[in-house]
């Protein structure tokens, strides 16, 4: 039994930066420019039409001070330092090594309207990254442009849209197959895209069965999108019969590779006969999430696919590099210049440092993690395994639930998140959507963690489950050791009530008298 | 384990014939009247041979007659006779049936949602009681899928125990007839019963994120209005699911009644057997049917006027299923079933039916017959 920590956050109860600070106060006094800088540019270099009439409505306040508020803002949370097995995000240290890599000024100062010339360096990295990717998934062409998964998956539906338009079989190509316990934005996207969705059950062995695949496929469908292992952590073994399936009704094949650290190294997406696949390099490959900012969903196809690929690719022309942004065929760009770059170059950067070697020991570690973590928390009384009589290990990450004990005391899985922050854990990962187990938990053990993290983890859960039985009050009304108390949900769900900016705070809380800020 | 076996031999008299139900005796008259057959014996003696099947020779305790005995004879199955000393064809007889069994582990039961409720106003509430599904109306959670799989389910209990587990609050349920035949529902809630589950997943949280199925399953109807063949008979079962069909349309549907459809109108409303035989012809014909709740079935429940005869010239291709995504994760099992009352047609059925869930949406599910 670790010991579990008797944790405290920080609270500062300071009021938000725009009511901070006295009239004149400043950050920097900047001094007025002298007459030789006035007579070379001028003193109105902003045309009247474009100044401000009004002073900004910004806080007045020293430089020490923001700092200062910020710091605490930081001391307020949990951070991402901290032990969180967050089920299908797979959490990764993010290095400082790759950090420091991108903050080199050949990367940090660099534009990509640039000349190719200028920018041969920068393109090198993405085209060798291009090339471990290719020897990971057998695919022939790998782009960084998609902003995140979703965006990657999306990129697979403007393909395949581009792909049947050009065979002139659009209009009969109307229907995309995907699994209930696939990556969710794999329907979403094809939906936007314009296509009908065909979802398979999971069926008792914890996977969609391949008779319902045979009863969905058809000349109708244009793509099958798939994740394996799905979000209840089972590889489907039946993998490879379910591309032929497909194919065999001429269907295109996308490997969603949400799910790819307990995989990697182990399988070729395009062995296994899939057209094309995308890596998140933000989860799998070691760079830093950003909440939707900048991610990259790295999208890699065949060559047959590889004409209708979004521009502009990355391509080796002898000894030099270049945007090759003259494809015809293209499906267009699915969004801006050719990624996060500094994000590949992270990623890159982790690859390099493991090696073949070093990710194939990852992906043994994540799932032997996951599997010790899975031992672990079935000696818990109340927690249940998704599929208890499926005797096939779990992968990188487990679906799990906490229904017995939400029967027994009336203490769920939201309950649980908020008293998991009571002991300076991060609050867990519940489900995607749909929920299909009740009250879900997805604990996802990866390679990061020591045995002593992954061990005290499990003692905060094994404590709260103990806490549900004797004193089920507390865990309900957590967390109680949080810079904020419990936040009343209500808030998420009632539009009128949000405020983005001062502004809109002003005018929703302030103005209507409402000056809650949402919390308990 | 002592398992005692009581059947309502009337139970489900009224389904083909569009009553309903079977309360009360002057529908039994009515339904005979019009041609109904009784098959609750016969349908007893399906789950029966399935037992025989898997566990030769295994012990029953019965009611005599066509309360019981009847429906073992000739089957692998050793019988005791526990004689209540009636046959009045009445509630009564099942209520004394019972009452003689009092000192048995679990109550086998032929019938349907009424039978339940005789069956759970004489027992004790922790005697234990299984339903062989042979009802017009079963709401109640006391029933087994099929006859097989009751009879599957007794082989479990006593050979494979492990493979059940117990509940003890199965609602039984029953709908006001009369109110139902004026088109109202009000469905009460009798009690609670102790009955065998087969072990299935676990079923769907009901805390999951909220969505608006219902406009979902609108949209759903919607597109299939705009989908319909005008030459193609559109035969729409109960519920609200198919019911949305009809309000796409236009009409307004029967409650927990057929209609049927032709070219965007209504062509009848609230028909029963015979004559949805009659205006299906020689015209293509196509079923739109929705699910009932936890239980998953398609066919059988409630919808037993869409006779096999019309089931088997739809076809499963002719099958069309609305069912808002929630319900289909909310399934004991991810499955749906078909209980036509011919065995040779489910067999048929069984495969694969698209659900439509929403707009542009659909669900692959199983059909099984048991």
């Amino acid at each position: 039994m670790s010991r579990v920590p008797d944790f405290h956050a920080a609270k500062w109860d300071e009021p938000v930066i725009m009511e901070m600070g006295r009239p004149g106060g400043r950050g920097q006094i900047f001094p007025a420019p002298e007459n030789e800088v006035i007579d070379s540019v001028g003193d109105d270099l902003i045309p009247a039409a474009m100044a401000r009439k009004d002073r900004p409505k910004l806080p007045e306040i020293t430089e020490f001070e923001a700092q200062r508020h910020y710091l605490h803002l930081s001391q307020m949370t949990l951070g991402m330092m901290g032990i969180s097995l967050f089920g299908t995000c797979t959490m990764k240290y993010n290095s400082k090594t790759s950090e420091f890599a991108t903050l080199r000024p050949e990367l940090s100062e660099v534009h990509p309207y640039q000349h190719e010339d200028t920018l041969q360096g920068v393109l090198g990295i993405m085209h060798e990254f291009d090339g471990i990717l290719r020897s990971l998934s057998g695919m022939d062409q790998f782009i960084f442009q998609a902003g995140g998964g979703a965006d990657a998956a999306y990129t697979m539906t403007a393909l395949a849209r581009a792909y049947w338009r050009d065979r002139g079989m659009l209009g009969q190509r109307t229907e995309m197959v995907t699994s209930a316990q696939s990556h969710p934005c794999n329907p979403a996207t094809a939906a936007a895209a314009g296509f009908k969705v065909i979802n398979l059950p999971l069926e008792e062995n914890g996977y969609p069965s391949l008779d319902a695949l045979k009863a969905a496929v058809s000349d109708k469908t244009a793509l099958i999108m798939l994740n394996n292992p799905d979000d209840m952590g089972i590889y489907n073994p039946e993998i490879k019969e379910w591309v032929r399936v497909a194919k065999e009704a001429g269907a295109l094949c996308f490997y969603d590779h949400a799910n790819f650290n307990g995989v990697m190294g182990k399988l070729s997406a395009r062995e296994l006969g899939f057209d094309a696949c995308m890596f998140m390099l933000h989860k799998t490959f070691g760079a830093p999430k950003a909440g939707g900012g900048p991610a990259v969903g790295a999208f890699g196809c065949s060559n047959d696919l590889a004409p209708y690929l979004p521009t502009p690719v990355v391509v080796k022309d002898g000894g030099r590099y270049r945007l090759d942004e003259d494809r015809p065929k293209s499906a267009g760009k699915v969004r801006e210049y050719w990624g996060n770059v500094p994000q590949v170059v992270k990623a890159y950067a982790w690859a390099r440092g493991m090696g073949a070697e070093g990710i194939q020991l990852a992906s043994d570690i994540s799932v032997v993690a996951n599997n010790y973590m899975d031992k672990r928390l079935s000696e818990i009384p109340g927690l249940a395994i998704s599929n208890p009589d499926v005797k096939a290990h779990r992968m990188e990450m487990t679906r799990w639930s906490l229904g017995p004990l939400a029967e027994e005391t009336g203490i769920g899985t939201v309950d649980f998140a908020n008293r998991m922050a009571d002991y300076g854990i991060d609050p867990w990962w519940m489900s995607h959507e749909p929920w299909i187990v009740p009250e879900p938990f997805t604990p996802e053990a990866g390679e990061l963690w020591s045995k002593e993290d992954i061990d005290l983890w499990i003692d905060v859960i094994a404590k709260i489950a103990e806490e549900a039985r004797t004193d089920p009050e507390t865990v309900k009304t957590a967390p109680h050791n949080q810079a904020v108390a419990q936040v009343k949900g209500d808030v998420f769900e009632d539009p009128s009530k949000w405020a983005m900016t001062w502004r809109a705070y002003q005018r929703k809380i302030v103005g209507s008298g409402k000056t809650e800020r949402g919390a308990a | 384990m002592r398992i005692g076996l009581i059947v309502n031999p009337i139970a489900g008299l009224g389904g083909r014939v569009g009553l309903k139900g079977t309360d009360g005796p002057g529908t039994v008259a009515a339904a005979l009247a019009r041609g109904a057959e009784p098959d609750a014996g016969p349908r007893t003696r399906r789950a029966l041979a399935r037992l025989a099947e898997r566990l030769p020779g295994a012990h029953l305790f019965a009611a005599p007659g066509r309360l019981g005995a009847e429906w073992i004879e000739g089957l692998n199955l050793a019988v005791t006779l526990r004689d209540p000393d009636t046959d009045t064809q009445t509630a009564r007889d099942t209520r004394l049936a019972v009452e003689a069994m009092a000192d048995l582990d679990l109550i086998l039961f032929a019938g349907g949602d009424g039978t339940a409720r005789d069956v759970c106003a004489a027992i004790a509430t922790s005697q234990p009681i299984l339903g062989i599904p042979c009802g017009v109306k079963m709401h109640s959670g006391v029933f087994a899928v099929s006859p097989e799989a009751a009879g599957a389910l007794l082989a479990d209990i006593l050979d494979a125990p492990d493979r059940i587990t117990w509940t003890n609050d199965a609602e039984v349920m029953d709908i006001d007839e009369a109110a139902l035949r004026e088109g109202h529902i009000a469905p009460e809630l009798y009690g609670h019963a102790r009955v065998p589950i087969a072990r299935g997943r676990m079923q769907a949280s009901k805390g999951g994120p909220r969505r608006n199925w219902s406009a979902l399953l609108e949209g759903a109807a919607a597109e299939l209005v705009a989908e319909m063949d005008p030459e193609t008979l559109y035969v729409i079962g109960p519920g609200t699911s198919a019911g949305a069909v009809m309000h796409a349309a236009g009409h307004t549907p029967t409650v927990l009644g057929i209609d049927a459809m032709l070219g965007g109108n209504l062509l009848a409303g609230d028909i029963g057997a015979a004559e949805l035989e009659r205006l299906a012809g020689d015209r293509p014909i196509r079923v739109v049917l929705g699910v009932t709740g936890q239980q998953g079935f398609l066919i059988g429940r409630g919808n037993q006027q869409i006779s096999p005869k019309v089931l088997a010239k739809a076809g499963r291709e002719g099958l069309i299923v609305l069912a808002a995504e929630d319900k289909l994760l909310g399934l004991a099992q991810p499955r749906l079933w078909v209980d036509s009352g011919d065995p040779g047609l489910d067999a048929k059925l069984e495969g694969f039916v698209r659900v439509r869930t929403a707009p542009g949406r659909a669900t692959m599910m199983r059909l099984s017959a048991g």
